[in-house]
C-alpha cells in the first residue's frame, strides 16, 4: 500500500513534469532545453507516477508500448531528415516554415527531429525502468 | 544496355508473386527474359572487329566510380552464354523442382544471379565489376544452400561463401591497387577505374604491380576454383542440378577466367604473370582430372572435371601467345556447352532414378533414350572426339602447347595426361549409366519431361553443329573475343582437318592417343584407380586443402570461444576494468605526447564557489570509495554528480547541467528499484587488490583530466567554436548553439546516437528477460549471474 501523500503528490508532479518537458522541448532551439532533456524529464514524470501508483498504472497512463515509442521516434527522426530530399537538398537539411505558429513558435523539420529524439528517449528509458521495476514486482 | 542488367533483377523480384499465380508454369514466363536478352545480344552480331557498344553514367562521382557498361567481343560471348544457357536452365529448373513450394524463391535467386553475372561481364568499371562479382558469390551461397534443412547443404554453402568471399576481399585490394597504379601512370581522374582504359598505360613497371597481381590472382583463383582453393566447387554439388549446371560449370566459375582474360592486356605479359598463371592452371588441370576419375558420384565427377577444365583455361591465359588465346576461347565456349549439357543429363538420371552413384546405374538407354542421346553427344564433345566442338578445342590446346618454347613441351604431356582422365570421366558419366545390364534403382526409371530434355539436347546438338560448321562462329565471335583478350588482332580459323603436315599430324596423333587411352581407362576405371581413389579420400579427410579449411574453421571458433571466456566473465567490475584499462593504454600515451606543445590557456581564476564545489565533488568521490555501506556510497556519488551539474550551470552550460541533473535523478531511481536485489555489499579487504583498483582509477581519471586540459588549451584558437556560434542563428535559426549542433549541424551523429540508445534499451530488456528465465533453476544472486 502506497502512502497517500506520495500518491497525491505524484499526480500533480507528473502533470507538471509533462507540461514542463514540452515547454523545454519547444524552446530548445533558442534557450536551454531540447528533445533529449525534454525526453529525460517526461520520463521522470512517468517514473514519479509509477512510484505513486505502481508500474502497471504508469504503463496504462503511457498507453503506448515503450518499444513502439522507440520505433515511432526513430521513424520520425529519419523522416524529418528525408523531408529535405524532396526539395533536392541533402539528407537532414533543416527546412523552416515562414510563419510562426502561435504557442509553438517557428515550425521546422528540425523541431520534428527534436520531437523524435524526445519520443526515443521517453521510450527507451521507460522501457528500461519499467522492465526493472516489473522484475521488482514479480515474486 | 542498362536494362540487360536491370531486367533480370526486376524479374527476380517478380518471380515469387508470379509463382503464386502461375504455379508450375512460371518457368515459361521467366524463360522469356533470358531468351529475349539472348536475341537482343545476338542482334549485335557479327560485331565488326574492334567495334564496341559503351555507355556510362556517374555513380559515385566523388570517387570517380561510374556505372559504365561496355559490350565487346569478350563480354558479348560471355553474355550470350549467360542468357542462352540461362534460358535452358530456367526451363530445366521448372521440371526439376516441379511441385516445390519454394520454386518462386528459387527463380528469384537464379534471376538475381543472372543479373549479377551479366553485370560482371558488361561492367567497364573495376568497382562496378567488384560489386557484381560479390553479388554472384551471395547468390551462389543462397543457391548452394537451397536444401537448407540439410546440414551438408548449409556447410557446403558456407564453405563456398568463405572461400569466394575471402577471394573477393583479395580482389577488392587488387582493384584498389590497380586504381592507384592507373592514377600514378597518368590516367585522367574520371578514367581511374575504367577497365578499357587500363591497357593504354603501362602498369607493369609500377612497384605495386606484384602485389596487385597477386591479389587479383587470388580473387580469380578462388572464384574459378583453382588449386588449392578448388575444394568448394565439388562440395557445392549439394545444390539442385540446375544450379550446378548454370553457376558451377557454365557461368559463375568462369568469372575468374573472365577477369584474367579481361585484365590480360593490362597486367599480362610479364614473367610473373606467365609463371603464376600457367603453373597454377596446370597443377589444377592435372590434380583435378585425376581426382575426377576417383569419384563415384556423377555430379562430383563432373565438378572435378570442371575444375580441371578451368585449370586448363587458366593455364592457357598464362603465356599470352595467339595460339594459347585461341585455344582458350574455343575451349571455354565448347566447355560451357557440353558441361552444362552433361550436368543436366546427370540431373535427369538423378531425378528419374533416385541415385547418382555411378556403380548403381546401368542399362538406362531403353527407359531414357533422349537423355542417353544427349549424354553420349555431350560426352563425345567433352572427350574431344571429331567432329564435335570439343575436338576443335582439344586440337587447339595441343597446338598451343607445341608452339610454346619455354614450358610447352613438358606441358603438352601434362595436358594429354589430364585429358585422358577427362575422357574417361566423360564416358563414365554419360555412357556407363545408359549401357550394360540394367540395375535396380531406388525409383523406377522413366524419361524426363520435355522441359528437362530441351536443355541437354539443344546444347549437345549445338556442340555437334558448331563442330561441323565452325566458320561462322570463328568469324562472328571467336576471333573478336580472342583479339580483346590479346589486346591485338588475333585471326582465328577453325578446321576439323588441317591437311598432311608434320605438326598437324602430331596434334592429330595426340588426340588419338588421348581418345584411345581414355577409352581404355574408362573400361578399367574401377580396378586401375582403386588405390588412387583411396589415397584421394584420405587426402581430403586428413591433409588436403578441404581438411586444412575445416581445421582453420574450427580453430577460428575455438579462438573465439577462448577470447569470449577470457573477456566475458559475467562480472560487471571485470568489464569496467577492461574498458578503463583499454582507454588508458591506448589513449594515455598520445595524450601525454600532445600535452606539452603550445601555450596553456590560463583561463579564468576559480572563484570561491568553484573551489567549494570542487571540494564537494572530490569529497563525494573519496567517501564513496571508502564507504562500507552501499547506501552511503550511493549518496556520496550523488553529491559528486550534483556538484558537477552545479559547476556546469555556473559556467554557462545550462543544457549540460540539466542533462547531468536529470541523468543523476533517473540513476538514483533505477538504483532504488534494484536496490533490494543486489548481492550483499562486500568491501574489498585485500590490500593488493585495493591498490590495483586505485591505480586503475587513477589511470582512468588521468585520461579524462588530460582530455579536458588539452581540449581547453586548444580553445586559444577557438575557430570551430566561433564558427558554430556565428553560424548558429543565420544558418540554423537557433540561438541555443548546443541544441543547434545536436539537431542541425551534427544531426546525423544524433541520429546514430539515438539509434544506439534505442538498441541499448532493447538490449537491457533482453538481458533482464534472460535473467528472469534463468532464475528459477539457479538461485544465484542477481548481481553476479
Amino acid at each position: 500500500v502506497r502512502p497517500l501523500i506520495l500518491r497525491t503528490a505524484s499526480d500533480f508532479l507528473a502533470v507538471l513534469l509533462v507540461v514542463y518537458s514540452i515547454f523545454l522541448l519547444l524552446r530548445g532551439h533558442n534557450d536551454p532545453g531540447g528533445g533529449f532533456i525534454g525526453g529525460l524529464l517526461v520520463t521522470g514524470a512517468f517514473v514519479v507516477y509509477a512510484l505513486g501508483h505502481g508500474v502497471a498504472a504508469a504503463r496504462r497512463l503511457l498507453r503506448a508500448d515503450p518499444r513502439s515509442l522507440i520505433g515511432i521516434g526513430l521513424a520520425v527522426v529519419f523522416l524529418s531528415g528525408c523531408a529535405a530530399l524532396f526539395v533536392g537538398r541533402p539528407f537532414l537539411t533543416g527546412l523552416w516554415l515562414d510563419h510562426a505558429v502561435p504557442g509553438i513558435g517557428k515550425v521546422s523539420t528540425v523541431l520534428l527531429f527534436d520531437v523524435g529524439v524526445y519520443v526515443v528517449v521517453l521510450g527507451t528509458v521507460t522501457l528500461i525502468l519499467f522492465s526493472v521495476a516489473d522484475e521488482e514486482d514479480a515474486p | 544496355m542498362t536494362w540487360t542488367i536491370l531486367l533480370p533483377f526486376l524479374f527476380s523480384a517478380a518471380a515469387w508473386p508470379l509463382h503464386r499465380v502461375l504455379r508450375d508454369r512460371v518457368g515459361f514466363v521467366l524463360a522469356a527474359l533470358p531468351l529475349g536478352l539472348f536475341m537482343w545480344l545476338a542482334g549485335h552480331l557479327p560485331l565488326p572487329l574492334g567495334q564496341v557498344v559503351a555507355q556510362s553514367a556517374a555513380w559515385v562521382p566523388s570517387l570517380d566510380v561510374h556505372f559504365a557498361l561496355r559490350l565487346d567481343g569478350l563480354s558479348i560471348t560471355f553474355a550470350l552464354l549467360i542468357t542462352g544457357i540461362g534460358t535452358l536452365v530456367v526451363l530445366y529448373a521448372q521440371g526439376y523442382l516441379k511441385g516445390d513450394p519454394g520454386l518462386g524463391r528459387f527463380y528469384a535467386y537464379l534471376l538475381a544471379f543472372m543479373g549479377a553475372m551479366l553485370g560482371v561481364v558488361l561492367a567497364d568499371d573495376l568497382v562496378l565489376l567488384f560489386v557484381f562479382w560479390e553479388l554472384t558469390s551471395v547468390c551462389s551461397y543462397l543457391l548452394i544452400g537451397w536444401y537448407h534443412e540439410k546440414e551438408g547443404a548449409r556447410s557446403s554453402a558456407l564453405r563456398a561463401l568463405v572461400v569466394t568471399g575471402a577471394g573477393g576481399l583479395a580482389l577488392l585490394g587488387g582493384v584498389i591497387l590497380v586504381g592507384i597504379m592507373h592514377a600514378r601512370a597518368g590516367a585522367a581522374g574520371a578514367d581511374v577505374w575504367r577497365i578499357s582504359a587500363l591497357a593504354s598505360v603501362d602498369l607493369r613497371g609500377d612497384p605495386l604491380y606484384p602485389a596487385a597481381l597477386a591479389l587479383v590472382l587470388v580473387g580469380a583463383f578462388t572464384k574459378s576454383a583453382q588449386f588449392p582453393f578448388h575444394f568448394w566447387l565439388p562440395s557445392a554439388m549439394t545444390a539442385p542440378t540446375p544450379v550446378s549446371s548454370y553457376l558451377h560449370s557454365a557461368t559463375m566459375v568462369k568469372a575468374g577466367i573472365y577477369l584474367l582474360a579481361r585484365l590480360h592486356p593490362a597486367l599480362g605479359g610479364t614473367p610473373l604473370w606467365h609463371y603464376a598463371v600457367t603453373i597454377g592452371g596446370a597443377v589444377t588441370m592435372v590434380t583435378a582430372a585425376i581426382a575426377a576419375a576417383c569419384q563415384t558420384d556423377l555430379k562430383r565427377m563432373l565438378a572435378f572435371s570442371t575444375v580441371s577444365v578451368l585449370g586448363t583455361l587458366v593455364m592457357l591465359l598464362g603465356p599470352g601467345t595467339d595460339e594459347c588465346i585461341r585455344a582458350a576461347v574455343i575451349l571455354l565456349v565448347a566447355h560451357a556447352m557440353y558441361k552444362a549439357a552433361l550436368f543436366m543429363v546427370a540431373g535427369n538420371i538423378d531425378h528419374e532414378t533416385g541415385t547418382r552413384d555411378v556403380h548403381a546405374l546401368g542399362g538406362l538407354r531403353r527407359w531414357m533414350p533422349l537423355t542417353a542421346a544427349a549424354g553420349v553427344l555431350a560426352a563425345l564433345s567433352n572427350a574431344g572426339a571429331p567432329p564435335m566442338f570439343g575436338f576443335l578445342g582439344k586440337e587447339l590446346l595441343y597446338t598451343a602447347k607445341l608452339d610454346l618454347a619455354r614450358l610447352g613441351h613438358d606441358l603438352v604431356f601434362v595436358a594429354v595426361l589430364a585429358n585422358i582422365f577427362l575422357t574417361a570421366v566423360a564416358l563414365v558419366v554419360a555412357v556407363w549409366p545408359f549401357f550394360g545390364p540394367r540395375k535396380k534403382t531406388p525409383k523406377e526409371p522413366h524419361e524426363a519431361p520435355w522441359t528437362m530434355l530441351a536443355g541437354p539436347l539443344l546444347l549437345a546438338v549445338a556442340s555437334l553443329f558448331v563442330g561441323l560448321a565452325s566458320g561462322p562462329f570463328a568469324l562472328s565471335l571467336g576471333q573478336e573475343m580472342a583479339s580483346v583478350i590479346a589486346g591485338r588482332d588475333v585471326p582465328l580459323e577453325l578446321k576439323l582437318w588441317h591437311g598432311l603436315n608434320p605438326e598437324a599430324l602430331t596434334v592429330l596423333g595426340l588426340s588419338a592417343v588421348t581418345l584411345g587411352l581414355g577409352f581404355a581407362l574408362f573400361l578399367r576405371l574401377r580396378t586401375w584407380l582403386a588405390p588412387l581413389a583411396a589415397l584421394h579420400r584420405r587426402a581430403e579427410a586428413t591433409w588436403g586443402p578441404p581438411a586444412i579449411y575445416e581445421r582453420a574453421l574450427s580453430g577460428l571458433s575455438l579462438a573465439a570461444k577462448g577470447t569470449t571466456a577470457l573477456l566475458q566473465t559475467g562480472y560487471l567490475r571485470r568489464y569496467l576494468a577492461i574498458v578503463v584499462l583499454g582507454a588508458a593504454a591506448f589513449v594515455l600515451p598520445s595524450l601525454v605526447r600532445g600535452l606539452p606543445a603550445g601555450a596553456r590557456d590560463p583561463g579564468v581564476p576559480p572563484t570561491a564557489v568553484d573551489i567549494a564545489l570542487g571540494v564537494l565533488i572530490l569529497g563525494g568521490a573519496v567517501s564513496a570509495a571508502l564507504s562500507r555501506s552501499r547506501l552511503a556510497a550511493l549518496a556520496a556519488l550523488g553529491a559528486t554528480g550534483l556538484g558537477m551539474s552545479l559547476l556546469f550551470a555556473l559556467h554557462s552550460a545550462p543544457d549540460l547541467a540539466i542533462t547531468q541533473f536529470l541523468v543523476e535523478a533517473l540513476s538514483v531511481i533505477l538504483l532504488v528499484l534494484v536496490f533490494w536485489k543486489l548481492p550483499p555489499y562486500r568491501g574489498i579487504r585485500s590490500t593488493p587488490r585495493r591498490l590495483g583498483d586505485l591505480a586503475l582509477a587513477l589511470a582512468g581519471g588521468a585520461v579524462m583530466a588530460l582530455l579536458v586540459l588539452i581540449a581547453s588549451r586548444d580553445r586559444v584558437e577557438p575557430v570551430v567554436g566561433r564558427w558554430y556560434s556565428d553560424a548558429s542563428v543565420p544558418e540554423a535559426k537557433g540561438r541555443n548553439v548546443v541544441n543547434v549542433i545536436l539537431v542541425d549541424f551534427r544531426a546525423l551523429d544524433t541520429l546514430g546516437e539515438i539509434t544506439v540508445v534505442a538498441v541499448a534499451g532493447v538490449g537491457v530488456v533482453a538481458l533482464l528477460r534472460g535473467l528472469a528465465r534463468r532464475r528459477p533453476e539457479a538461485s544465484r544472486p542477481g548481481g553476479e549471474s
